[in-house]
């Protein structure tokens, strides 16, 4: 059930922007179209039948994608919607949970991406300083039904000159940020750049929503998304390479978006799958890589270790968030105890001293929410989003050996022609010696272009594996630190009152 | 293994040995007769209490002494002492709980299955985590038992029982006494009076209005404070849990910090609540200990409205009237006995029950005011890194 329909590929003329004049866009992706090595479009999306190892042609990028292709859900009704020529579906706007947003970590939103993109970035050779905000708000149920999704306000706050105005703002749904991500992927994750993930994707959530049931957890689930949207952006436009990308340009500043119809976005669990595929692959592959590069190898191991420590302490974090959730439900129903008991009491002083105590106790749990919250926002999705960037950085590593793999077998390749035209010399087959010529001049080229790309993707991977590194250690302090103040104020405020409660207590006589 | 419990205690700070005394209002203040647990050993989940008297009566063959005793023997103790009938009118204190050390020894095989899994850091810090609940097991059980002992010791009636005395004296093994008296009992007084009560108290007439009032009271109450117990150990237990991920999302973070400077220590204080069980689980029993007195006299009661039936039958049918009526001057006078005590004794109840919610509560909120104020701080980066309590 893939789509047949694709994006259209990017135009060449938008490479003009780029500095240091590195071409990134080698020969495959721009001649998707034409050209006599590419596949056909039709066979592209319904490739479903594992990785095409032995085609050596294998140009196509968006090849590697197929594993990963998510069947298209009922979070993609696009199509339907295009075909259905109603009216305007009507809007509903959501109101956020109340329970969920607090004025307190709102602002640890804000701050989270403000405070981090203004300290200590480094400066762009010859660009502006970094200074773009973007927020997602506004969550606004459009259509009813099955049919129905969720329309989001992108507001970008900028001064850099890239950008037409200050401060504008477009509405964007789900399947835009997915095909945005998608299309960044295709033209960048191949040659060594660390795509941002895109967040997941929820059937089961989205359904909810759909239906039209505007409970507590539905209103959860569109906080938790808009949350991880807008951390998304932020991350997409923080590299300095995507930022300028057209795409992303268009996304941030056109009213209207061509719709993605193939949101067939890479899914952390369909990366990890690619690139476990890749692995295998290159298990199986004759001739072993030799690393001359120990960095190479360091980094990769790094990121194995790293991968492994996040999901432990995601795995923790999510613990705690569901066990401090678990002591605010008891906190609330033993104030309603207390209460009860103070009721019960016919010592009068003592009485009033237990209802006292049952407020505290209301006021107490919620503090446990808030502070649930707090873990979960600022902490549980920060893990989580590493999870899925790591997941990401691996695929970078092993596009590097595929890479290398393709350099080394149109080696291989050029070897045996050269051999087989040797041969050919002492028989009399002047156009079949002609051809061999022919090929062994175009395989020279494909060679000289296989060595290139693997010494440009090295070079990539360096830089972008020094940012993420840094980004990364900055990310975590800031947010740890956020975290612990949050920390301290549920310990402030606790203080403020038990040291309340504590005259009742001694007025017990 | 084995542990003396006064090596433990010796760890503690003062002030939280402190903490840890009676939830029951401080009752060890005749001089006459004064008993204490300073020492107790535990052997695999066994617990051997050693019971310390220093006393000036001469009923005593010393005047300063110490047993070994055991769990049982003071359900054997408790037991002999609700089915004495001249007790009848008098709130038995209730017995001790089972030291149960279910939780930490659970938590004890959790950590042995998942040893690979965690850092050495993590693994210790679990270890240390595990320590600290058995011992609070372990001090919360000597601490029950001691108080059990020291309400009887100031109770004018119950502290000159002979079997109280033997208790404490007996420097024998009171296992073959416990056997004797459990073939004696069989427990069957015990069992009556939980089946037959409820129907019992709705039936009877009240004929006095304090008890009328007392009744009602004491039912409400105890289900409420049942209720309560049960939600505060939920909270206890939901507190604990949380401190022990902060134990491995603190050892996690700083493995993958390791070379950054944030280091971040997290330990969760879980123990105000603990407080606050405490003290609803102790008046949860000392209620129904007060019910316990209800019943038997509302069974005196019946035996009285029985016995005056018996006596009319008598006199209907001019046969066995002397018995009849011997029978029904018995009953009442022990009805009034029971009722004459059962009202100081309610009475007296209340006054303590008042008092010591009042000490456990203003010790419960400034516990708690203490351990927000320590965690209330980030310590800024010293040599390396910054640490937080949380």
């Amino acid at each position: 059930m893939a789509d047949t329909a694709r994006d259209p590929p990017p135009e060449s003329t938008d490479f003009q922007e780029l500095e240091d004049g590195e071409d990134l866009f080698p020969e495959p992706a721009a001649t998707q179209e034409s050209g006599p090595a590419s596949l056909p479009a039709e066979d592209i999306s319904t490739n479903s039948n594992g990785p095409k190892q032995d085609s050596l042609f294998d140009d196509d990028p968006e090849d590697l994608f197929a594993e990963a292709t998510e069947e298209v859900s009922l979070d993609s009704p696009e199509r339907d919607v295009l075909l259905s020529d109603g009216p305007s579906p009507a809007i509903t706007p959501i109101t956020p949970p109340t329970s969920v947003i607090t004025p307190r970590i709102g602002l640890a939103h804000d701050d989270m991406f403000t405070h981090s993109s203004f300290d200590e970035i480094e400066e762009e050779e010859g660009g502006d300083s970094f200074d773009i905000h973007i927020a997602v708000s506004d969550p606004e149920k459009v259509g009813d039904g099955m049919n129905a999704y969720m329309a989001y306000k992108v507001t970008t706050k900028t001064s850099l000159s890239l950008f037409k105005t200050d401060e504008f703002s477009v509405k964007r749904r789900f399947s835009d940020f997915l095909g945005l991500h998608s299309k960044l992927a295709s033209k960048y994750l191949h040659i060594g750049y660390i795509v941002p993930p895109a967040p997941e994707k929820s059937i089961v959530g989205m359904t909810k929503v759909k239906v039209g049931k505007e409970d507590q957890s539905s209103n959860e689930f569109v906080e938790k998304r808009r949350s991880a949207l807008e951390r998304y952006l932020m991350r997409t436009v923080k590299h300095p390479i995507l930022l300028k990308d057209p795409d992303v340009l268009q996304f941030l500043e056109s009213s209207e978006l061509p719709r993605a119809v193939s949101t067939q976005a890479l899914s952390s669990a369909g990366l990890l799958r690619m690139v476990n595929k890749a692995a295998d692959a290159v298990n199986k592959m004759t001739i072993k890589m030799n690393e001359s590069d120990a960095w190479f190898e360091e980094k990769q191991q790094h990121f194995e270790n790293l991968d492994v420590q996040l999901r432990k302490l995601h795995a923790s974090v999510e613990s705690l968030v569901c066990h401090r959730k678990e002591l605010s439900v008891n906190t609330a129903q033993f104030a309603k105890s207390a209460a009860m008991l103070g009721n019960s009491e016919d010592h009068t002083a003592l009485s009033r001293a237990l209802s006292q105590l049952a407020e505290v106790e209301e006021k107490i749990d919620q503090l446990h929410q808030d502070q649930a919250n707090a873990d979960f926002y600022l902490f549980s999705e920060l893990l989580g989003d590493y999870v899925r960037l790591i997941t990401a950085v691996k695929g970078v590593f092993d596009h590097r050996m595929k890479t290398w793999q393709k350099w080394q077998d149109s080696q291989l390749l050029l070897q045996k022609k050269r051999e087989a035209e040797a041969k050919l010399q002492f028989t009399n087959k002047p156009d079949k010696l002609q051809q061999a010529k022919d090929e062994i001049k175009e395989l020279e080229g494909k060679v000289q272009q296989g060595e290139r790309d693997f010494e440009q993707i090295s070079k990539t991977i360096r830089k972008e594996v020094s940012r993420f590194e840094k980004e990364r250690v900055k990310d975590f302090k800031t947010i740890i630190i956020k975290y612990l103040e949050s920390l301290v104020q549920t310990q402030q405020q606790l203080i403020k009152y038990w040291e309340a409660f504590l005259p009742e207590a001694k007025a017990i006589s | 293994g084995s542990q003396h419990f006064s090596e433990l205690f010796c760890i503690l700070s003062s002030e939280e040995r402190h903490q840890l005394r009676s939830v029951s209002v401080d009752l060890n203040h005749d001089a006459s007769l004064l008993i204490d647990i300073p020492d107790a050993l535990c052997e695999r989940d066994k617990v051997k209490f050693t019971v310390h008297t220093k006393t000036t009566l001469s009923s005593f063959q010393k005047p300063e002494f110490s047993v070994p005793r055991q769990h049982e023997d003071f359900i054997w103790l408790h037991d002999t002492l609700v089915e004495t009938e001249d007790y009848a009118g008098l709130i038995i204190p209730p017995a001790p709980p089972k030291p149960d050390f279910e939780s930490p020894r659970e938590k004890m095989h959790k950590l042995g299955e998942g040893e690979a899994t965690m850092t050495k850091d993590e693994y210790t810090k679990m270890k240390q985590e595990l320590e600290a609940e058995y011992l609070a097991v372990f001090k919360k059980t000597v601490q029950v038992h001691e108080v059990f002992l020291q309400r009887l010791s100031s109770h004018p009636i119950l502290s000159k029982d002979r079997n109280f005395q033997i208790f404490l004296e007996y420097d024998q093994d009171l296992t073959v006494r416990r056997k004797n008296a459990k073939e004696m009992f069989g427990g069957f007084f015990k069992n009556m009076v939980k089946t037959a009560d409820e129907v019992l108290i709705s039936g009877i007439k009240e004929v006095d209005d304090f008890f009328e009032q007392e009744k009602t009271f004491l039912l409400d109450y105890y289900s409420k404070i049942k209720d309560s117990t049960a939600k505060a150990e939920k909270m206890t237990r939901a507190h604990k849990n949380i401190a022990d991920d902060y134990i491995h999302v603190s050892a996690t973070l700083n493995t993958i910090s390791a070379d950054d400077s944030t280091k971040v220590e997290g330990r969760v204080a879980s123990d105000q609540e603990l407080k606050l069980t405490e003290l609803l689980r102790y008046y949860m029993r000392d209620i129904q200990a007060a019910k316990d007195l209800l019943y038997r006299r509302a069974r005196a009661l019946a035996d009285y409205e029985n016995s005056n039936k018996a006596l009319d039958k008598a006199r209907l049918k001019s046969k066995d009237i002397p018995q009849a009526e011997e029978h029904q001057q018995h009953c009442l006078q022990k009805f009034d006995k029971l009722s004459e005590s059962g009202k100081k004794e309610l009475t007296s109840f209340k006054g303590r029950r008042v008092v010591a919610f009042r000490k456990n509560l203003i010790e419960m909120a400034e516990l708690e005011i203490k351990h927000a104020k320590v965690s209330s701080t980030i310590q800024p980066p010293a040599a390396k890194g910054w640490v937080c309590s949380v």
